[in-house]
């Protein structure tokens, strides 16, 4: 190689290698039980969150299930062990015991959610979206809640609806994903401190979109959180989750569960833009993700769409999945992944067709750079009462260097004859060709490299919500550019 | 006198340890049009990736003065901003990027270095609805994805369209003429003759004299195993057709 295109290549690597913006971690008191887990770690949580005791069983059946289970192994991932005993399970800002307004809450959490470009201060709010903030275990506070009470809209904690609307999550919390589904929902399920909840009636299209922010901050804690969204009949909302974390050295878990329901004509669209900490160019830190995320198409002509943006992690295991049950229903995933340094991702989705006439549709892409592996797993399942069902899945991979893998398990399992199945995938690279053509015409490297990165994404970032789309364009600029900060 | 605009001396290039280009000289004066010919793998599309900059060629001797800036010391963004322009041979194709939004972003990087004011959308669209015009290009080829599935005569319009946005001083040809026919070709030189003014040089790269009948050359250089063997006038075109480049070997 001689020495100009060394000198790009290395252009590229600074591109691509931009520092952890949110890795800063605020200086609070805690109030944390000791590492470990046991029923008695778990009775003490339920305990704590003053749970009913269906509550408390629902987390000790999930545990013994649990504990006769071990972490899955099959995906392309490779896993430090993981001593689940060295991890704190419950973790919160000491403060008073109830939150009643934005007042009471630590100024330093505050502004904690102010760096990182949240303002949780409606009067301060520009867009309109409502705003669960959690923080470490617990939620903070969640804004703008009278005004979706006139519309019906219960949006909370999971804490407080446990609380206050116990006969609906006793209804519905893991209804989709059961309490032993697999070994990091089982671990959700017995330990789970907070998350959010939202319930929208029927016929209600929620006036605004709803949003949860995620941050870990205490380096020892896990957070195990848990969405639960139910949409009645003929409604329809917006869902965004955001996440980051600070820099550490030790690997932090995250275990979340989310599960949605969707009846009759109801829509759920669910947005994620992740971006946890990943760990530094030598793949020391970060956070392991394993999340879990379900949505159920129970009515007839329902419809949940799964948009996601992973940039962060230092393993990402995750695959929001569809159960198509209502005829007609229809399920969406579409997915940009990048993987930079010694990240891991194993993630896609899974579609599961049992009714008449479903439809699902997955558009995903990969991005990988560094020594990182990116790779798409997703099942694409037809079971024989799905007469007539409908599927594409569109997966495409981009490689940055030479030195990071992308690979593509797709997995059919087609049980009638009746369906359509369509399957399109590719890997592309940056040709030296493409950088030099736009480099000719006056773009410089880092421009050049975003430009061809946002086009491979643009099927994805077009179904991002506005805010969200901007956000999510500004963190892959952020992570591509040498410009940004 | 004619400002010189490109001053190549002694130039040697290589490439994986080859010597490709060899004591190579030219010298390009405002509002001329040279044209550099030989055979397949002579190294004359090499010589203009050289001069855009490619990162895989490694220049081991000799100079290139652009007016008055050393060439090699320049980035190919930078060459670009300066003024120098390739017309590409075969245009990549990238997918996802609109035309329109590359020629906003190519040309408001020009305006920056320039240190010229950005343009807005709109005043964007009405800059290049006149190119547009000149070229015969509908305005809906602005909101496809940059060459992608374009035809051979619509790469090379688009090509000619990032020329006049772009106004640059030096601008070099690459075999304009491959994958054109004669309409198109036609209209394409038209379109550069009408837009070359006193301020512009042309390098036009061909091994197909047909195109000269619409570029006027002031030079015609024969170049053969990396380095000019011959430089003469239009007249050197009609030995060419009757003898090939044989005649030209020493």
């Amino acid at each position: 190689m001689n020495d100009s295109k060394k000198d790009q290549n290395f252009e590229i690597n600074k591109v691509i290698n931009q520092p952890y913006k949110y890795g800063f971690q605020t200086e609070i008191e805690t109030e944390e039980f000791p590492s470990g887990i046991n029923e008695d770690i778990i009775k003490l949580i339920s305990l704590k969150k003053k749970e009913p005791n269906f509550l408390l069983n629902f987390r000790l059946k999930a545990y013994k299930k649990w504990k006769t289970m071990s972490a899955p192994e099959w995906a392309n991932l490779t896993i430090n062990p993981i001593n689940y005993n060295d991890i704190i399970y419950y973790s919160i800002p000491k403060k008073k015991e109830k939150l009643s307004s934005l007042e009471e809450v630590d100024p330093e959490i505050l502004k904690t959610f102010e760096k990182l470009g949240i303002s949780l201060n409606e009067q301060k709010q520009l867009t309109n979206v409502a705003i669960d903030a959690v923080f470490d275990s617990v939620s903070i506070v969640t804004t703008f809640k009278e005004k979706l009470a006139k519309y019906g809209v219960i949006f909370c904690s999971i804490s407080d609806a446990i609380k206050y609307y116990p006969i609906l999550i006793k209804k519905y919390l893991g209804s989709v994903i059961s309490s032993g589904d697999n070994f990091f929902a089982a671990l959700n399920s017995s330990v789970f401190s907070d998350g959010s909840f939202c319930y929208i009636p029927q016929n209600v299209i929620c006036p605004l979109e709803l949003s949860t922010y995620f941050r870990i901050n205490d380096k020892d804690a896990g957070q195990f959180e848990r969405t639960l969204i139910i949409a009645e009949k003929n409604s329809s909302i917006n869902y965004l989750e955001g996440c980051t974390a600070p820099q550490f050295s030790e690997n932090q878990l995250h275990a979340a569960i989310v599960e949605l329901i969707a009846f009759q004509n109801a829509k759920i669209k669910y947005s994620t833009v992740q971006n946890w900490y990943s760990g530094n160019n030598l793949g020391i830190g970060g956070i392991y993700n394993f999340v879990t995320k379900r949505g159920l198409c129970i009515g007839k002509n329902s419809h949940i769409s799964w948009t996601q943006v992973e940039t962060g992690s230092s393993i990402t295991w995750k695959y929001p999945s569809c159960i198509l049950l209502g005829e007609k229903s229809y399920g969406e995933f579409y997915s940009v992944a990048l993987t930079n340094n010694f990240q891991q991702a194993d993630t896609g989705t899974k579609m599961i067709h049992l009714g008449e006439k479903t439809k699902s549709k997955i558009i995903s892409k990969g991005i990988s750079c560094g020594q990182s592996k990116n790779c798409y797993r997703g099942l694409v399942k037809i079971a024989s009462s799905a007469k007539f069902a409908r599927n594409f899945s569109q997966c495409d991979s981009f490689l940055i260097g030479s030195t990071s893998i992308a690979a593509t398990y797709p997995y059919l399992d087609i049980n009638n004859s009746t369906g359509i199945i369509e399957h399109e995938a590719k890997i592309s690279k940056v040709t030296e060709d493409q950088l030099f053509y736009l480099m000719q015409r006056g773009i410089n490297v880092e421009q050049a490299v975003s430009l061809l990165i946002s086009g491979f994404c643009k099927d994805v970032f077009t179904m991002l919500p506005m805010e969200f789309a901007a956000e999510a364009d500004k963190l892959l600029a952020l992570k591509l550019e040498n410009t940004v900060g | 006198m004619k400002n010189t605009i490109l001053d190549i001396q002694n130039l040697e290039v290589f490439i994986d340890n080859k010597k490709i280009i060899k004591n190579l000289n030219l010298t390009i004066k405002e509002n001329e049009i040279h044209v550099i010919m030989g055979p397949n793998g002579c190294g004359k599309s090499t010589f203009s990736k050289i001069l855009a900059g490619h990162p895989s060629y490694t220049v081991s001797k000799g100079n290139i003065l652009f007016f008055s800036k050393n060439l090699l010391n320049l980035s190919p963004e930078q060459r670009s901003h300066e003024g120098l322009f390739l017309a590409f041979q075969y245009p990549v194709e990238i997918s996802g990027v609109t035309n329109y939004d590359f020629l906003r972003l190519a040309y408001n990087e020009k305006q920056k270095y320039l240190k010229k004011k950005e343009v807005t959308p709109l005043e964007f669209m009405e800059l290049i609805e006149i190119h547009l015009n000149q070229l015969k290009i509908p305005s809906e080829f602005l909101n496809r994805d940059l060459n992608q599935g374009f035809s051979g005569g619509e790469k090379k319009r688009n090509e000619i369209l990032q020329m006049l946005l772009l106004q640059p001083n030096l601008i070099i040809l690459d075999e304009l003429d491959s994958g054109l026919d004669m309409d198109a070709i036609k209209i394409i030189c038209e379109t550069i003759m009408k837009n070359f003014s006193s301020k512009t040089s042309i390098i036009v790269i061909t091994h197909y004299p047909k195109i000269l009948n619409y570029l006027t050359p002031d030079y015609i250089h024969i170049m053969r195993e990396g380095k000019i063997i011959k430089t003469g006038y239009i007249d050197l075109i009609e030995i060419l057709e009757k003898d090939g480049y044989e005649k030209f070997v020493e």
